[in-house]
């Protein structure tokens, strides 16, 4: 029988850390790691630091105490990356960092309207990370952006309208098209279904856990829907005022939940 | 030529004080050095309101000598509000010569048009800037725009050109077309018609920007590369038009629309008017 790899390499790494707005506002030394081809969920209450880690995370915030370690795929001798291919976030330079962001890795947001451009039509949304890498030839841009439409089940000749006019799905959707057309190797969600009704929801997760397959992208999602998680994620980490209260296989963690407070998480789950 | 006899009592040469046209020429010596940056200036209260050309002004102020012959043209033209009064300000202030005549002269201010006839070493031309950030319709941020500057984040700029294709068929930019200055800096040429972008590009005069609200000034330096952005399936183009000036018969210049009358009567006429008379001349 052939088993599944089990020591995959490990992409990004967090060691121990740390921003606190307050006591127990914010995260406090936690510990991350994910590997390669994995979607990582966290979850927890509002408040719980799950949306300050991410930001911590994904270089958009500094931590006010410990690391984080990006390893990109084997040193493709483009760039210098460090000893052993291992990136710290916090130590490179600005320009590198915002490069990385913009080149390798996708963040998803909430609000689409915070991913999106709203002032141009959806077609060029899709080929800005496009035309930052370089692409300069305006039909292929234009094709790539209608295979991308048609990707995440948007109208492909919609190419050419606002995304105001589109619907809150497709502008998720359409986000999403935007942060995965350059492949990049990490994807941040932030409660990527949040307020969308339950059938536009049902749909657009059915969507991300095919694109995750196919592209065998690397995912840190994090959500307050413990359905979301247990739909995406292989593993869970539970938060609960700024630290990790339980960590593990998503369904070990909600089937079989450890610690008190995960129990209670998992107890108030609505099922009509 | 003409050199006033009028000059104002009470100012200083130029109307600026000694200490400010320091302070500019320090901001020019750094423009030039960084082609396309825009560099910071302290820029001063001038007698005439922000639009008007206060920036280009300020520049002109700190680089003329009192032996420089001044021309300004505004749209091309010499005989236009813009260019009459800053040009009598300039008599006024600091009793330099002044001339229409594009060769004849050491520093031109200008506003939306460069001169038709190539400039000649030594030669300065000082434009008027309203928004010296090109980065501004995409980006609302200055933090934002001058860190992407420093990061060479480029990519936003394509996204303009690109929904202009996606709406109009081709980059229907005409004016203020956002060019690459020495393979670094994207910079805004001033609302000159893109019909001129051609003329930045090695050009042998030195070419001088100020925006007066926004307090910024930059430089391309005489003999630097300047790229229009374009894509590799819709390139750069310059208007062209279907009939010559009726003036002059020229068909290599940029011409403007006038309306001679309530019926529908139209000419096309140079925009340059010192260039257009100085080739009607030549034929009489």
């Amino acid at each position: 029988m052939k088993r599944p790899d089990l020591n995959r390499a490990t992409l990004l790494e967090a060691r121990g850390v740390s921003r606190l707005y307050g006591p127990g506002k914010g995260c406090e030394s936690i510990d991350v790691r994910l590997h390669r081809g994995e979607v990582l969920g966290i979850v927890g209450e509002s408040g719980s630091g799950k949306s300050t880690l991410l930001r911590l995370l994904s270089g958009m915030e500094r931590p006010d105490a410990g690391q984080v370690i990006y390893r990109p795929a084997v040193a493709q001798g483009r760039d210098t990356v460090g000893r052993e291919g291992e990136l710290d976030l916090y130590a490179i330079g600005e320009a590198r960092r915002r490069a990385l962001l913009r080149m390798e890795w996708g963040l998803v947001h909430q609000n689409p309207r915070d991913g999106l451009r709203l002032g141009v039509s959806a077609g060029a949304n899709i080929g800005e990370r496009l035309m930052a890498l370089g692409e300069r030839h305006y039909s292929q841009i234009r094709a790539v952006g209608q295979d991308w439409m048609s990707r995440v089940e948007l109208d492909s000749r919609r190419i050419d309208d606002a995304p105001q006019t589109f619907s809150g799905g497709m502008q998720q959707r359409l986000q999403i098209a935007r942060t995965l057309v350059t492949r990049p190797n990490l994807v941040f969600m932030d409660e990527p279904t949040g307020g969308l009704d339950v059938s536009v929801q049902a749909r657009l997760l059915d969507m991300l856990r095919t694109l995750v397959r196919e592209l065998g992208l690397s995912v840190i999602l994090v959500t307050h829907d413990l359905a979301v998680a247990r739909l995406l994620s292989h593993r869970l980490m539970v938060m609960r005022r700024g630290q990790v209260v339980e960590a593990g296989l998503t369904d070990q963690i909600l089937d079989d939940p450890q610690h008190a407070y995960t129990q209670l998480l998992v107890s108030s789950v609505l099922t009509p | 030529m003409s050199r006033s006899a009028a000059t104002a009592s009470g100012y200083n040469f130029a109307y600026l004080d000694e200490q400010t046209k320091r302070m500019i020429r320090r901001g020019l010596l750094k423009a030039v050095a960084i082609p396309g940056y825009q560099v910071p200036f302290g820029g001063r209260e001038m007698p005439m309101p922000y639009g008007w050309g206060t920036g280009g002004m300020q520049l002109t102020a700190s680089v003329l000598g009192q032996d420089d012959v001044l021309k300004v043209i505004d749209q091309g033209a010499d005989d236009t509000t813009n260019a009459v009064s800053i040009r009598a300000f300039f008599e006024r202030v600091a009793g330099v010569a002044t001339t229409t005549a594009t060769a004849e002269a050491d520093v031109i201010q200008t506003r939306h048009r460069i001169p038709e006839q190539p400039l000649r070493r030594g030669q300065l031309l000082v434009f008027q800037v309203p928004i010296p950030e090109p980065l501004r319709f995409i980006e609302p941020s200055e933090e934002e725009t001058r860190l992407m500057h420093a990061l060479e984040e480029y990519g936003v700029m394509h996204v303009k050109l690109y929904e202009d294709i996606a709406r109009h068929g081709h980059i229907a930019t005409t004016y203020a077309y956002p060019v690459k200055v020495d393979g670094r800096y994207v910079t805004d040429p001033s609302p000159i018609p893109k019909f001129d972008n051609p003329k930045l590009h090695m050009a042998e005069g030195l070419m001088l920007f100020g925006a007066g609200r926004e307090k910024r000034l930059y430089a391309i330096p005489p003999y630097t590369r300047v790229e229009s952005l374009d894509f590799e399936d819709h390139p750069f183009e310059v208007q062209q038009w279907e009939a010559p000036c009726e003036i002059c018969g020229a068909r290599d210049t940029f011409l403007d629309e006038v309306i001679t009358d309530d019926r529908g009567g139209r000419m096309f006429v140079c925009s340059d008017t010192d260039y257009c008379q100085s080739r009607v001349e030549e034929v009489a």
